[in-house]
């Protein structure tokens, strides 16, 4: 695999993170548990789609094949796309919402101040402005994974559910192939055993303060590095890909 | 005879930001460089302040309207992340067209870091200047504000949070 190829292949792997991860979190867009949580998710939703169409913008112009970021967003299917499957299990209630964003927040605080030292350029740039707004997410997100850990017997078990059906998840987070090697070798990517070490003492500070429990011995998924998902993403890329799919020449 | 890049920003001056008129692009600093290729021709370099700030497009049309007027057929327009846009750009004279607006702009500069570790200064409430004010929600009408509320004159307001 050449560098060219395999760049190509990580941007657009984090550009369907974030896209994939944003599209479900607007879904929260009007049905907030009350106003102020409404517009902070619709915020957060908001600044991930705009990383992830910044991303999906520099894979389209690293393939240089006359893609553009909408039709990479817009016209594959779900075996070709390569998002982490924690981003595309459905929302269910607000702490498994809040949980997994919690998750994924730490997650990208320690993976973007990694990226940000990429010798390319256009990477380390997204991910230096990335890092301000995930702060801000993490913030939010780790607030109330506190209060619902240790807050009510209902809240602090709805919490603790979601990070057990969650948790299985998280492995794949961590995985790296061929394009990681090659890139890693190159100043490009970023180790993500680095990551590993700072996300786990992170999480697992915050859930001993939100009396939470990693739950143990759980079997890892795995299959998005290959194009392998849940059944969620179809569903989810049907309604996303609905408009363009149905009028491919539509223009905004 | 092009016209100078003074003459230029004189033109960019004149284009209020699309969800806070009070304040111009320039002064918000999303205009990181202007190239003056000759009559007709000019490159610019502009830059997110949130990801996702769905003003940017808007700003991009505006900036393409104006210089159209003024005679440029080829007009290129780059974005770039880097260094990240930060709160510290906006100037002086704009933090106080925003407090008169209501909004109050953002306190601390982001040298100090308390944006990281939370511990914010406290915020004066832009209408009564009081600062027994409080947090309301970290995320507000726009990506780059937090709703506040002021404990003394109990008007809420919007708070330009530092980035």
């Amino acid at each position: 695999m050449n560098i060219q190829e395999a760049l190509f292949k990580y941007t657009l792997r984090l550009g369907d993170t974030n896209l994939i991860l944003g599209q479900r979190l607007s879904e929260w867009t009007g049905h907030g548990p009350f106003l102020e949580e409404d517009l902070a998710l619709t915020n957060i939703a908001l600044d991930i789609i705009g990383t992830a169409n910044s991303l999906l913008e520099y894979a389209a112009s690293i393939e240089n094949k006359g893609r553009t970021a909408d039709d990479l967003a817009f016209r594959r299917n779900d075996r070709q796309y390569y998002n982490a499957q924690l981003t595309e299990l459905p929302n269910g209630d607000y702490a498994r919402t809040i949980v997994r964003q919690a998750l994924i927040d730490c997650f990208d605080l320690y993976f973007y101040q990694e990226l940000a030292k990429s010798k390319d350029e256009t990477l380390a740039g997204i991910a230096n402005k990335s890092i301000r707004e995930v702060t801000y997410h993490l913030r939010h997100t780790s607030s109330w994974v506190e209060r619902f850990g240790d807050g009510t017997e209902d809240s602090h078990n709805k919490a603790q559910t979601a990070l057990n059906e969650l948790w299985q998840y998280t492995g794949e987070l961590f995985e790296m192939n061929d394009v990681d090697k090659v890139l890693i070798n190159e100043g490009i990517a970023v180790d993500l055993n680095s990551v590993k070490q700072k996300w786990e003492k992170h999480i697992s500070e915050l859930l001993q303060k939100s009396t939470l429990v990693i739950p143990e011995n759980v079997f890892m998924q795995t299959g998005s590095r290959n194009g392998i998902h849940t059944e969620h993403l179809a569903f989810i890329l049907a309604e996303m890909q609905a408009l363009p799919r149905m009028y491919p020449d539509a223009k905004w | 005879m092009s016209l100078s890049k003074e003459h230029i920003l004189s033109l960019l001056s004149e284009i209020p930001d699309p969800e806070i008129p009070v304040i111009t692009i320039l002064e918000l600093g999303v205009i990181r460089d202007i190239l003056v290729i000759d009559d007709t021709n000019i490159e610019l370099k502009i830059t997110p302040t949130y990801s996702g700030c769905p003003a940017m497009k808007q700003i991009e049309d505006d900036v393409r309207k104006k210089l159209t007027e003024h005679g440029f057929t080829s007009i290129t327009i780059n974005t770039i992340f880097s260094p990240p846009w930060t709160t510290d750009w906006i100037t002086p004279q704009a933090k106080e067209k925003l407090r008169q607006y209501g909004i109050a702009p953002p306190e601390t500069t982001t040298e100090d870091k308390s944006w990281l570790t939370g511990k914010t200064k406290a915020i004066a409430c832009p209408r009564c200047k009081s600062l027994n004010t409080k947090l309301i929600s970290q995320f507000g009408s726009t990506a780059c504000k937090a709703l506040y509320q002021c404990n003394d004159c109990l008007e809420p307001f919007d708070y330009f949070k530092c980035i």
